[in-house]
Formats: structure tokens, C-alpha cells, sequence
């Protein structure tokens, strides 16, 4: 099993007519996700990388049977696509798109909050890499060949550095259940502790590896989770314990600005709460290592 | 984005914020000039700069005639002010801001955040406005009155009242009060803000309520539909680095060490920093060229670099995705045949094809010296730091350092 997608999850593109869209498109079906279709409004009933478009989720949905979405839009529009995917009934949308304005992704999450919980849309990202689960499905961007199958789940802010994480397992043999990148924004769609709680229920998840950032409560939230809920190792690495405090570094959301969000308070929290801290981002790999090799 | 203290006035006061009678100057002519224009016995001439703390570091002056503004203009014009938040470079004031003086019975407190846990707008206050703020949130978290507030209605007058009668605010003032309070929260809902804070916000001895200092951030990803927030940045008082490197697209932070960073990822940009750190060497920068690392980009990103005088060696380290590494190594020789640095390099690849990657950059005769892991990339970058020259010769023959074997 895997967590959120598989190879017969349907998905859309939101944005497929784009030219990171349409790239990203190829890379996706080469992988092997199930694509089935794409919507940019007025260009419906077109047919690109072999795909129908569609003017609405609504009609992509009606048409192709799609639970999942990539969003692809630029920023002053992917808020309102989100919330259409939301409205139109989609389970799962990947927000890859960064710079959407703090205030759209508060109306976001506001307006996602009309449907009940189990009703409610998933939401990764916004500014994020996507979601892997590896030889099943990729909706991101990421490269889908550093990521081997296996045991292991992940979950990160960053892109590059989760791709860092994924290729020293690889080096290792170890592989990878579900990697899972909720991004860089202030204001996210799913936080740490609501993707520790999906691999706690997986089967087929043993590990997870979480890697952090400054900024933010949300490491701190899932601590609370790791001590009082979690039943699974987590291997932790928060990164920017050499970044100065109140300057933004590179993601909109990796800026210490309270008590508490700096990297070094972050690993005392996870290491009190008993994670396995990798000392250094060299050493995710080994950290994950060590941690299978202990015996359950 | 930040901007000035007499910028966040102006936009507060077009929702109904109260502030003091004042006027800027770029000189102290224009200073002793607004003096007169308020009116009054009483001015307070403000540096205007992008930072708090500028009343400790000697930057608000209080004058009782206009020869003591256009003294306390011409000391600060020029000067560079350090404050506990600009570092020891300092910021140096092209503008100061005259103020009529105000005769103050309290100040408070009024701030609104972003608040990243309820991921709504949240409105702080406090009856112990000033200076002291930062140890009261610090010390008594509890003594600060909250305020979330519900975004698909905005804050309501309730709230705004509520508020005033915890600050302990005297009854006839209090509509005054949530006028501002209001006021506040439609600016910074209106203005995509990420921040505004009022500190103080002073009742007068005379019953007024007034924004006495003033400060608003505002989210970068939102400039593009707010033109007018957006054409007050001032650029003096931003690390030049740092403009050059936005007006590119590259998203850089200068720091202390001596150590210059290339990455592609802000966290794998923050996590090379971290390594450097644990192999007791000093990062000179964080700069993450983007997840795609092109040849233009990692060209743009060298000549930025190298730009920082106190760079003694730089290490790149890309993780290609769907960018091969052949392409970046191509881009990395590029640049250097085009502007050769004179400081070692250090390049770690990883990531699709890093194997050609590798060999296109030992192939290319450039003095570069490889590294297989993050690990190893500090290490050596730390070395090579620690083997260099002390002072950077500019347009002397690269050093060839001996370590690195290429694979």
C-alpha cells in the first residue's frame, strides 16, 4: 500500500495547456500516473498531449471519473482553482505552484472548511514537489527515478531536499512507501501531523522520515502527535540551524519570527518527543538506516 | 516587503487611523520647514529607516524649536544608524520624518499577524505599549489580549470593542479606539499585509487616540496586484545583493562567513548552509537559483557570489531532477570560461546522469574540486577556505588545490 495515490488514482491536470503544465504532464505519464484529461477554461473540447480539456473540473469529473488534480496555475489564479477542484468534488489536489498570496490561501482554507471533514478535499502544497508514491504514481514534479519502493514514508517541505533524503536511501536499498511534499508556504493545505497520522495507519509504512524547516508551528504540532499517537519511528532533519532570524530563506514560510520556530528549538522538540535525529542532512540516509535495523 | 514608518502612517490614515501632524524631509531645510507647517512647540525627528529600535540607537529626536529639528535633521541625515535589528552594518538614513510632539497619558500596544497555527488574520494587544513589548510577549504571553479573526467576514465591531475594554481603554474613548482597531485590519486585509504594528498607540492627555509609530510588511507574492504598496519599496535600504539577486529571480540572504553557497532548493540551500556550519566553517550566503539550476541561472548566480568581497571559496551543490547533471555541469563550465573566479571551487553534483556531470566538469581542466556528498562538499570547501589566501586578490590565476580526485 501507499498513502493518498496509487497507479489507478485518475488525475487531472489543472493548468495541462501551460507550458510547465504541458512538460509536466509528459513526465507524469512517462512515470506511469493514470492522467486522463486536463481543464483550462475556453480551451475545452481541445485535445492536447493526446488528453481532452476540459472549460471546468466539473465537466473533467463528469467526463473522466478524475478524483485527484495537479494544480498548475499561475499564482493570481491557483487559489480560485483550488477551491473549484474543492467545490467540484475532487479527493486529492496537488498545489505545485508557488507564489500564491498569503490572503488567497487563508480564504482557501476557509472556504474548504464548508464541507465536512470526511467530505473535505485534500489538499498538498501550495509550492510544493507533489507526491510519490514510487512505481505507482507520481503527481509533481519530482524525479521519479531516485525514489525505490519500500517501507519507508516521507514527509518534507522542501523539494530538493526530499529529493537529497529519497537518493541517499536509494543508496542505502532502502525504499520508499509514499514521499509526500506539503511545501513551502505559510499557509498549507495539509500540515506535518495530518501526513504522519496517514502513514501511522498504512501498513505498508514501517519508518517515516520527516524533514522540517524553519518557521512555523508545525513541526511542533506533530511532535505532540510523535509522543502521544504515533506508533512508527520518525527520523527527523530540520534544516536552517544556521539561518539568522527574521529573514526569509528562499520559501515564503522558512522565517523564524516567534518563539519556538527556530531549527534548533525544533530538533530539541522532536528529539524530546523521541524521534531519531539525523545529526546532518549527509546522514538521513544512515539515521533511516539504523532505525530499520532495529528490531520492532 | 517592508517600508517606512511616515509610508505606513500615510496608508493607515486612509483607513481612519489617527496619526500626529507630520511631514517628510530630505534635508534639514525641509526638516526646520515641516517644523513650522505642524505648528506647536513640541517635534520629533525621525530617522527613517527599515527597522525597530531606532528611539534606543539615537534615531528619534525631541526638539523644542525649529534650529533643535534642523540640528537633530542634519546629525541624522547620512549618519548610519545600527539598531538591535539591522546588524552592524547599520542602515543609513536618506529620510527623516518631522512630527508634532503629542502630550502622552498611555501607550499601547496594537499588532496584527498572520497567525500561521489558526492560519487567519490575529490581532495582539497590550496595555503596556513601548519598548517593553518584546519581554512582555517574551515573559507574560498571557497578559497580551488576542483576537482571531473569521475571514470569510472579516473582524466585526464586537470584536474591536472587546479589545479596547480589555486594554482598559476610558469609555468615551473607546469608539475612537475601535475606529483604529478597524481601521488597522482593513488595511491589512485590503493591502495584503503580512504585519501591521502600531507601537505605541498612545492616548492623549487631551483625549485623542493617535499611531504614534507605525509599521507594515507586506507579502511579496501579492505585489503584483497591489501597484501602489508595491512602488514604495525603497531600495537603499535593502542589501544590495539582495535587490540585485530578486530583480534576477534568485532568491538570496547575505550572511557573515566566507563561504559562498550556489544551491538549488531553498532547504537543500539551508541544509548546505547547516553542513558548512558542523564543519566549522561560515556560510557567506544563502542562495537557492531554483529547483532548475539553468546555465543562465547558475551563471547569474556565480557573478552574484563573487560579488561579496569576504568570499574565500564557493561551493556549489545541485541535486538535478528533471534537469540532468550533464546540463548543469555544462552551465557551471560555462560560466567560469566566460568569468573564471579566483577563489576554489568546490561542485557537488547529484541526482539524473550524474555520472557524465562529473565528467564534464574534470574534462573541462577547471580547477574544481569535487565532492561526492553534502558532507564531503563542506568539508572541502572548509578546507580550501582554510588553505587560501587571506586576502582575495582579484584577477590573480585560480589556486589549484590538491585534494579532490575527480571520479
Amino acid at each position: 500500500m501507499s498513502i493518498l495515490v496509487d497507479q489507478d488514482t485518475k488525475v487531472i491536470i489543472q493548468g495541462i495547456t501551460g507550458r510547465i503544465g504541458g512538460f509536466h504532464c509528459e513526465e507524469m505519464r512517462a512515470y506511469g500516473t493514470n492522467i486522463v484529461g486536463g481543464v483550462t477554461p475556453g480551451r475545452g473540447g481541445e485535445t492536447v498531449h493526446g488528453l481532452p480539456v476540459f472549460d471546468t473540473v466539473t465537466d473533467a469529473i463528469k467526463n473522466t471519473g478524475a478524483t485527484a488534480s495537479v494544480v498548475m496555475v499561475p499564482p493570481p489564479f491557483a487559489a480560485d482553482s483550488i477551491m473549484e477542484a474543492a467545490d467540484s468534488g475532487i479527493r486529492l489536489a496537488v498545489a505545485i505552484t508557488d507564489g500564491i498570496p498569503a490572503h488567497d490561501m487563508i480564504r482557501v482554507k476557509r472556504y474548504m472548511r464548508r464541507y465536512r471533514e470526511g467530505n473535505r478535499m485534500r489538499l498538498l502544497g501550495p509550492n510544493c514537489a507533489g507526491i510519490i508514491s514510487p512505481g505507482k504514481a507520481l503527481l509533481g514534479i519530482m524525479p521519479g527515478h531516485i525514489y525505490k519502493s519500500g517501507n519507508v514514508g516521507i514527509v518534507g517541505r522542501s523539494g530538493t531536499l526530499g529529493y537529497e533524503a529519497a537518493s541517499q536511501m536509494q543508496e542505502l536499498g532502502i525504499g520508499i512507501s509514499t514521499s509526500v511534499g506539503i511545501g513551502g508556504d505559510p499557509i498549507n493545505g495539509s500540515s506535518f501531523l495530518d501526513i504522519l497520522k496517514l502513514f501511522d495507519a498504512d501498513d505498508e509504512t514501517d519508518v517515516v522520515v520527516l524533514v522540517g524547516e524553519i518557521g512555523g508551528p508545525q513541526e511542533a504540532e506533530a511532535a505532540e502527535y510523535v509522543r502521544d499517537g504515533m506508533s512508527k519511528p520518525v527520523v527527523a532533519y530540520v534544516a536552517g540551524l544556521s539561518a539568522p532570524k527574521g529573514r526569509t530563506m528562499g520559501h515564503a514560510g522558512a522565517i523564524i519570527s516567534a518563539f519556538g520556530e527556530s531549527a534548533d528549538e525544533k530538533v530539541e522538540i522532536l528529539r524530546d518527543v523521541g524521534a531519531h535525529i539525523a545529526p546532518n542532512p549527509s546522514e538521513i540516509g544512515d539515521t533511516v538506516a539504523k532505525v530499520l535495523a532495529i528490531p520492532a | 516587503m517592508d517600508i517606512h514608518e511616515y509610508q505606513a502612517k500615510e496608508l493607515l490614515a486612509g483607513f481612519g487611523v489617527e496619526v500626529p501632524r507630520g511631514g517628510l524631509a530630505y534635508s534639514p531645510e525641509q526638516a526646520a520647514y515641516r517644523a513650522r507647517e505642524i505648528g506647536g512647540s513640541t517635534w520629533v525627528v525621525k530617522a527613517q529607516i527599515h527597522s525597530g529600535g531606532r528611539g534606543k540607537a539615537g534615531g528619534v529626536i525631541v526638539c523644542h524649536s525649529e534650529n533643535e529639528v534642523y540640528d537633530a535633521a542634519d546629525k541624522l541625515f547620512g549618519h548610519r544608524l545600527v539598531t538591535e535589528q539591522t546588524g552592524a552594518a547599520g542602515k543609513v538614513v536618506y529620510r527623516v520624518y518631522v512630527e508634532g510632539g503629542v502630550s502622552i497619558a498611555r501607550e499601547l500596544y496594537l499588532g496584527l499577524v498572520l497567525d500561521r497555527k489558526e492560519e487567519r488574520v490575529m490581532v495582539v494587544a497590550s496595555s503596556a505599549g513601548g519598548m517593553e513589548i518584546e519581554e512582555i510577549s517574551a515573559n507574560e504571553p498571557d497578559s497580551l489580549v488576542r483576537c482571531v479573526v473569521e475571514p470569510a467576514v472579516g473582524m466585526q465591531a464586537f470584536q474591536a470593542r472587546q479589545i479596547a475594554f480589555q486594554l482598559g481603554i476610558d469609555p468615551q474613548l473607546v469608539n475612537p479606539a475601535v475606529e483604529t482597531i478597524l481601521g488597522s485590519y482593513r488595511a491589512f486585509e485590503q493591502l495584503d499585509a503580512t504585519m501591521v504594528e502600531i507601537n505605541p498607540l498612545v492616548v492623549t492627555t487631551d483625549g485623542g487616540i493617535f499611531a504614534l509609530d507605525a509599521k507594515m510588511t507586506f507579502d511579496d507574492n501579492a505585489l503584483f496586484r497591489r501597484p501602489d504598496v508595491a512602488e514604495l519599496r525603497d531600495k537603499s535600504q535593502e542589501d544590495p545583493r539582495e535587490t540585485r539577486a530578486a530583480d534576477r529571480g534568485l532568491s538570496y540572504v547575505g550572511l557573515e562567513g566566507n563561504i559562498g553557497c550556489i544551491v538549488n532548493g531553498a532547504g537543500l540551500a539551508m541544509a548546505t548552509m547547516d553542513m558548512i556550519t558542523q564543519a566549522d566553517g561560515q556560510p557567506a550566503n544563502f542562495l537557492d537559483i531554483g529547483g532548475g539550476a539553468t546555465p543562465e541561472r547558475v551563471a547569474k548566480a556565480f557573478r552574484l557570489v563573487m560579488s561579496d568581497e569576504n568570499v574565500d571559496a564557493v561551493l556549489v551543490n545541485i541535486f538535478a531532477g528533471i534537469n540532468r547533471c550533464d546540463w548543469v555541469a555544462e552551465g557551471v563550465v560555462q560560466a567560469l570560461e566566460r568569468d573564471p573566479i579566483d577563489v576554489p571551487l568546490v561542485v557537488r553534483l547529484a541526482g539524473t546522469h550524474v555520472e557524465e556531470g562529473r565528467r564534464i566538469l574534470a574534462e573541462s581542466g577547471l580547477p574544481i574540486i569535487h565532492a561526492k556528498t553534502l558532507a564531503e562538499a563542506a568539508d572541502r570547501a572548509v578546507k580550501a577556505v582554510s588553505n587560501a589566501p587571506k586576502v582575495r586578490k582579484r584577477n590573480a590565476p585560480a589556486k589549484v588545490a590538491d585534494e579532490g580526485v575527480p571520479s
